[in-house]
């Protein structure tokens, strides 16, 4: 294990290196197929007509929403790991997403001031609500698993029952939805960029610069936490409060991006373990490595969801989940 | 497996005392379940009178709309419930017993997953298929389920804790159910699938009651048969080796029956959960750990659970149904949160 480990600096350079490279293969494949010289005619503003269009328009939110979902919810699932000190925790299988999505779909079964689903105003709103959905979720949890103390078995077996009552709640709500809605709200619950606009983008972005840099100031107190908590409060650290502090920040993340993309299924899961591979186990290190892999990812399974099954578009989340959930039993046969 | 005492609850009470309480809730269960289901008939969208239902049966008038509504649809629905919600507890009492795993049940272990898969499959390949052909789908999607489970189990270190099948089953049914969406939207059928599954018994009807019936019977008097040896093996592998039961034939009868009541089920219903995880644990906490008791009572209870939970999923918000499976959950995800704290202190 120890000698597949390179020098993280180079791994990451690799990884921002194979983004770029991703991302103007990305914008080249769809379903109107644009030459490489073109994407640049039109980057550098010579060309005005329908590739502008396609690419302004369609292609180039939909990339950034996938580069930053894919961070967000990759440096979020590390996170989880990290502080609950279990491999197989992920925002997903917690029930945070489901109740950010809950949340989301309850907001917006009442504010229908447009006829459109995704407006303009309500989607600047979105990730404060998923969110909020995110954090009553993770408190839920906390509080039923609590039994003088909260131990891992406990916290996962709590999060797969209350995954499951807000898909129950989730599944009342969208008949409560109008017949266009309710096919939108099923894609979009399956994990979807596809309809993407610089909305969402903007409504993401701040998030992501906000939070990221400070998961990735705060990546030490993971290290800590690694030593064990009677050793992390020897070396005075406030385990705690620390702890509570990336637990929200975790949140706030995931549920970002879970009000831009939907349920997209264990990216989360799957990333940290990955960059942990190639990293070693220095959280310094794993959070902006976990960051570019799971952007990465995620614009990798954006392009598949694309171009698989076209003309019609598969929901990137299906794809991360098949690709994803075998490697979840790979896991969990072998922890 | 000591963190469950529950399941392997020692009998506390004397034979007798469990076989009377056993006794009492075949007879109160089963009267209690004929009202119920006498209930499941006269509530609905039409108004129906309680002589209406006795006339529509002894002398059937085609003229009448009455009539046809009691016949054609309230009682193929009631009827459809009771064998899904007998079918899904037996399930799941019959899985709990031979992994001795409290958390084992069909939509736990994606099973149900499996089933909805292949019959995903049945819509997108074969528009048009007979529910016979919808049940034969669903049972090889079962098997496909049970076999990933099993195998899982088999390679897996000293087999699989609670826990750890709790969240492979999550994970295998999230596996299943991407492929069945992303076959649902590409072959454009996700609307009729969404609605097929929602629809729960509601549009079950006599054609498919026939096919299904003689499968649930063979399956629940299987059950029984196989009850005296799946106790034996629900206490522990060695006592039943030393019994001399057949410990590999025996699970492999158990898991033929699981899929046949379970692949009756899903090709009824769809994906109905909880129910298979929830009655068994009741049903052994009031009989005790003999599955000659548990089985019947468990389909008893089971069917008794459905037949209310269809009944409420029309009630809560008229004219519109609510998925019976929200219903099943409403009460399934308490005992499962009762059971995660009770047990997972490891």
């Amino acid at each position: 294990m120890q000698s597949t480990i390179k020098k993280p600096g180079f791994i990451i350079s690799i990884l921002f290196i194979l983004i770029i490279l991703i991302f103007f293969v990305s914008l080249n494949t769809g379903f109107i197929r644009i030459p490489f010289q073109d994407i640049f005619r039109v980057l550098i503003g010579l060309d005005q007509g329908q590739n502008q269009l396609v690419i302004f328009q369609f292609r180039l939110p939909r990339l950034f929403l996938a580069l930053l979902a894919g961070a967000g919810l990759a440096v979020s699932g590390s996170i989880f790991q990290g502080i609950t000190q279990n491999e197989l925790a992920d925002p997903s299988i917690l029930g945070i997403s489901s109740g950010a999505g809950f949340a989301v779909v309850l907001f917006l079964s009442f504010y229908r001031a447009s006829s459109q689903l995704f407006s303009q105003f309500s989607v600047l709103l979105l990730p404060f609500v998923a969110f909020l959905g995110g954090v009553i979720a993770a408190l839920l949890i906390y509080l039923l698993a609590w039994k003088k103390g909260v131990t891992a078995t406990r916290l996962i077996l709590v999060g797969i029952a209350v995954n499951a009552a807000f898909g129950a709640g989730l599944i009342v709500l969208q008949l409560r939805l109008h017949p266009n809605d309710f096919m939108q709200a099923t894609i979009w619950l399956s994990g979807s960029i596809s309809n993407s606009s610089w909305n969402q983008v903007f409504a993401i972005l701040p998030w992501t610069i906000i939070l990221l840099p400070i998961a990735i100031y705060k990546a030490n107190y993971l290290n800590f936490f690694t030593l064990g908590d009677p050793v992390a409060i020897g070396l005075g650290v406030e385990v705690e409060k620390e702890r509570a502090k990336l637990l929200f920040l975790a949140v706030a993340l995931a549920g970002s991006s879970v009000a831009v993309g939907g349920g997209i299924a264990f990216l989360a899961l799957i990333v940290p373990h990955l960059t942990r591979k190639w990293v070693g186990a220095n959280h310094n290190y794993v959070i902006p490595a976990a960051a570019l892999m799971g952007a990465l990812l995620l614009l990798i399974a954006d392009m598949l969801a694309r171009t698989l099954l076209a003309p019609s578009e598969i929901p990137v989340g299906l794809i991360t989940s098949f690709i994803g959930a075998p490697y979840f039993i790979y896991l969990l046969l072998k922890v | 497996m000591k963190d469950y005492p529950n399941h392997q609850q020692p009998l506390t009470k004397s034979p007798i005392k469990r076989s009377i309480v056993g006794i009492f809730i075949i007879l109160f269960g089963l009267g209690l379940l004929v009202i119920s289901m006498i209930a499941s008939i006269l509530f609905g969208a039409a108004e129906i009178e309680l002589t209406t239902i006795w006339q529509s049966i002894v002398s059937y008038d085609v003229s009448l709309t009455s009539h046809q509504v009691v016949y054609e649809l309230r009682i193929p629905r009631t009827l459809a419930a009771v064998a899904v919600g007998a079918c899904l507890s037996v399930s799941g009492a019959i899985m709990q017993g031979v992994t001795r795993n409290p958390l084992a049940s069909p939509s736990i272990m994606g099973i149900s997953a499996g089933a909805a898969f292949m019959i995903a499959l049945a819509f997108a390949f074969f528009p048009g298929t007979t529910s016979l052909g919808l049940m034969l789908s669903a049972f090889i999607g079962a098997g496909l389920g049970t076999t990933t489970v099993f195998g899982l189990s088999a390679f897996s270190r000293g087999g699989l804790s609670p826990v750890k099948l709790a969240l492979a089953g999550t994970a295998i049914s999230a596996f299943l159910q991407s492929l069945s969406s992303a076959i649902a939207i590409h072959f454009d059928v996700a609307r009729d699938i969404s609605f097929w599954f929602a629809g729960g018994v509601a549009g079950t009807r006599w054609a498919t009651l026939e096919v299904i019936i003689p499968v649930v019977t063979i399956g629940l008097i299987g059950a029984m048969v196989l009850s005296r040896s799946i106790t034996i093996l629900s206490l522990s592998e060695e006592v039943a080796i030393g019994l001399g039961v057949e410990i590999n034939h025996i699970r492999i009868l158990a898991i033929l029956v699981v899929l046949l009541l379970t692949g009756a089920a899903v090709s009824i219903a769809g994906t109905i959960g909880f129910v298979g995880l929830v009655i068994p644990h009741i049903t052994r906490f009031l009989v005790g750990a003999d599955y000659r008791w548990i089985i019947p009572c468990s389909a008893i209870l089971g069917a008794l659970l459905l037949v209310l939970a269809d009944i409420g999923a029309r009630m809560i918000n008229p004219p519109f149904e609510t998925p019976v499976g929200t219903m099943t959950a409403l009460i399934g995800v308490p005992f499962l949160l009762y059971l995660a704290r009770k047990g997972g202190n490891n």
